[in-house]
């Protein structure tokens, strides 16, 4: 097999085209531990990356496969890792870690019906405040959210420059039923693709501030780089005690990530203009958004709705304009009301917002389901 | 070279945080001897990886030289990342016993098993002493802890042959009061080919000698002395049950096993001709 995927259009199962993915954004290892629905990006990497002179590694546990990742990074190298909602949540004390010291990698999170093994095999869209707020302490996380085996291979590669070009971790957020299906894709000619790679520091320049997104140099490399997890200054040195320090640098890798939102926020929206009805939708969810607005639009009822592809930080804008047109803002979603509460927040009471929740079972909201929920709330108008 | 010249070469100057008589400073010093004697003019070459606890803070942000500080634990993962993409850097990990062989078990085991090509440093203490004093898996059996006011009620767990068991090219226990065994240990651990690991018994006066009744330092330093046996002396195998004998001594893997990234650079070239 070649190198890198020449352009064309393929056949690919979603978490092949996320694998595939990786390997065009110019990743080059991987380590990560089997489970269900997220095996496959470790077992296509197994094949791929050595083809690539990458390295694929199953560690003992979802908690070493992050802090290698973590210590490939700092090497120099672009690194990721893939798991379901278990592993997961072993690594939040390694995603806070890596946003402590700004470490770019990419963590994928396959989403199943949790908690727990809860349905280990059906789809779920739980992780989505555990991808917000799952470590400790304060901080802000960038998360994406595909809803095609195409944006599988295109969000990566994103996921991998925003990664880069902020020097955090950024979360890949897909769901069984996005990784396991089969779509076709286009590969675009790699001139066509923007990858990003880091900037080494100056000499004497520093790396653990001094600007919003510090140059990040490499360990071998001469730089004598001190890097930990505890507050640090410009120069990667521990102060523990001093309160403005520890202010400075956390607001700082929090604030950055907020002006980075302005530019990130990525959402596919449509018909916002005069619509009755709007969705909010996400991820596999947001397939059933397509069907049920071409359906109400054609027995009279004007559908808009905003895809996130970004899911944090939360795409306010576009919400805030949806609300703005319609006066009911429908949210559904895999879980009991993740990003309901969110939107209810953003949208302030402008409209009236409703959730509609399946979980259990692998079962999509059906476009059905939609379209009767849209058509009682308009009634009631 | 003099230790204040080893001192300037390796070190940035910034005070080690250890109490008075801590152990933690004899290893960064045999250490740095060590690296000396082995004829490195820098650390340039090297990159240290610790976790979390006094022992550390015995590289970072000490030594004059590339060091993560990573995770509780987490040290040894941290340290195959790095090692698997630069080959050619020597990687050291040091770290306390509760980091190493308690919360970063699995780890140790796994790094051994793989053969992965780095150099681990447990300074044990017998206790947790960053968090003040709680009981280890390397307490010996009945002593008095924050965790244990009744006296410790489990059996210690020896690394040593732990880890000669699980695939290590070099494994070797000596004591703070063993220095010149240890400088000898820790140039062989630094020059071996795959999983090289040196165990430390250190004293932690703070939280260990002084519920123990040690009345200073020294003391502490005659009783690691005469708890010592040689790990080949049958005595010794009652080691881990007692928890108050210590084996000391090496043990090194007489067939030469493949490291991890030559095990992974085989892979590449069977892939590249698929
Ligand atoms: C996940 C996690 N759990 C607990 C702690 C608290 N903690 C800090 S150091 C330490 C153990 C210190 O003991 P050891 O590793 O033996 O090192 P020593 O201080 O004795 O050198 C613990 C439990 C932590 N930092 N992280
Ligand atoms: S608490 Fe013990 S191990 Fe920690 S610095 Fe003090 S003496 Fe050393």
């Amino acid at each position: 097999m070649s190198k890198v995927l020449s352009p064309g259009t393929y056949f690919m199962q979603g978490n092949k085209a996320l694998a595939e993915g990786a390997v065009a954004a110019g990743c080059r290892f991987f380590a990560g531990y089997p489970i269900t629905p997220a095996s496959e990006i470790a077992e296509h990497l197994a094949v791929r990356l050595p083809h690539v002179g990458g390295i694929m590694i199953q560690m003992e546990d979802e908690i070493a496969s992050l802090a290698s990742v973590i210590g490939a990074s700092w090497a120099g190298t672009k690194s990721m890792t893939a798991t379901s909602g278990p592993g997961f949540s072993l690594m939040q004390e390694s995603i806070g870690y890596a946003f402590m010291t700004e470490t770019p990698c990419v963590i994928v999170d396959v989403q199943r019906a949790g908690p727990s093994t809860g349905q280990a095999t059906k789809g779920g869209q739980g992780d989505v405040m555990q991808a917000r707020w799952g470590t400790h302490g304060d901080y802000a996380s960038i998360v994406l959210s595909p809803n095609s085996v195409q944006e599988m291979y295109d969000l990566t590669i994103r996921a991998f420059n925003l990664a880069e070009e902020f020097r955090t971790p950024v979360i890949l957020l897909s769901d069984e039923v996005t990784s396991h299906m089969r779509e076709q894709i286009t590969v675009p000619p790699a001139d066509h693709v923007e990858i990003r790679t880091r900037t080494p520091p100056r000499v004497g320049e520093p790396y653990f501030g001094g600007t919003l997104v510090p140059p990040m140099p490499s360990v071998g490399e001469g730089f004598d780089v001190v890097v930990t997890g505890s507050t640090h200054n410009e120069v990667g040195l521990r102060f523990t005690a001093d309160p403005t320090v520890h202010s400075a640098l956390v607001t700082r890798l929090v604030g950055k990530i907020e002006v980075a939102a302005q530019s990130m926020m990525d959402c596919e929206t449509f018909n916002l203009d005069g619509c009755d009805v709007g969705f909010i939708s996400f991820g596999c969810t947001s397939r059933a958004v397509y069907e049920a607005v071409e359906t109400l639009e054609e027995q009279g009822i004007s559908a808009g709705f905003v895809r996130l592809r970004t899911i944090w930080p939360f795409p306010e804008k576009y919400v805030r304009e949806l609300a703005e047109q319609a006066r009911v803002v429908i949210v559904p979603e895999m879980n009991l009301k993740q990003i309901y509460y969110e939107v209810q927040r953003v949208v302030d009471g402008a409209a009236r917002v409703v959730p509609v929740n399946q979980i259990g079972g692998g079962e999509l909201v059906t476009p059905e389901t939609l379209c009767h929920v849209a058509k009682e709330a308009t009634d009631k108008l | 070279m003099s230790s204040a010249a080893q001192r300037k070469q390796f070190l940035r100057g910034i005070p080690f945080p250890f109490c008075a008589g801590c152990g933690g400073a004899t290893v960064a010093t045999v250490f740095l001897k060590a690296v000396d004697e082995l004829g490195f003019k820098d650390l340039r070459s090297f990159v240290f990886c610790s976790g979390i606890g006094c022992a550390s803070w015995i590289p970072s942000p000490h030594f004059k030289a590339d060091s993560i500080h990573t995770t509780h634990g987490r040290s040894i993962p941290v340290a195959t990342g790095v090692k698997l993409v630069r080959p050619d850097l020597n990687v050291v990990v040091f770290g306390g016993d509760g980091d190493v062989l308690g919360i970063g078990l699995s780890h140790l085991i796994h790094a051994a098993r793989r053969n992965l090509d780095i150099t681990v440093i447990m300074v044990n203490n017998m206790i947790y002493g960053m968090t003040g004093g709680q009981v280890a898996a390397t307490t010996p059996l009945g002593t008095w802890t924050t965790t244990t006011p009744y006296g410790s009620y489990e059996p210690p767990l020896d690394a040593f042959r732990l880890l000669a068991s699980a695939g290590a090219s070099y494994v070797a226990r000596w004591t703070t009061a063993h220095m010149a065994e240890l400088t000898e240990s820790l140039k062989t651990a630094l020059t071996t080919k795959g999983f090289s690991f040196v165990e430390v018994v250190s004293q932690c006066p703070t939280a260990f000698g002084r519920r123990r009744g040690f009345k200073n330092v020294k003391e502490m330093l005659r009783w690691l002395k005469t708890q010592s046996i040689p790990i080949d002396d049958p005595e010794a195998a009652s080691m881990p049950e007692q928890g108050e004998t210590i084996a000391v001594g090496e043990f090194r893997r007489r067939t030469v096993i493949p490291t991890l990234t030559e095990s992974i650079q085989q892979v590449t070239k069977r892939a590249g001709k698929q």
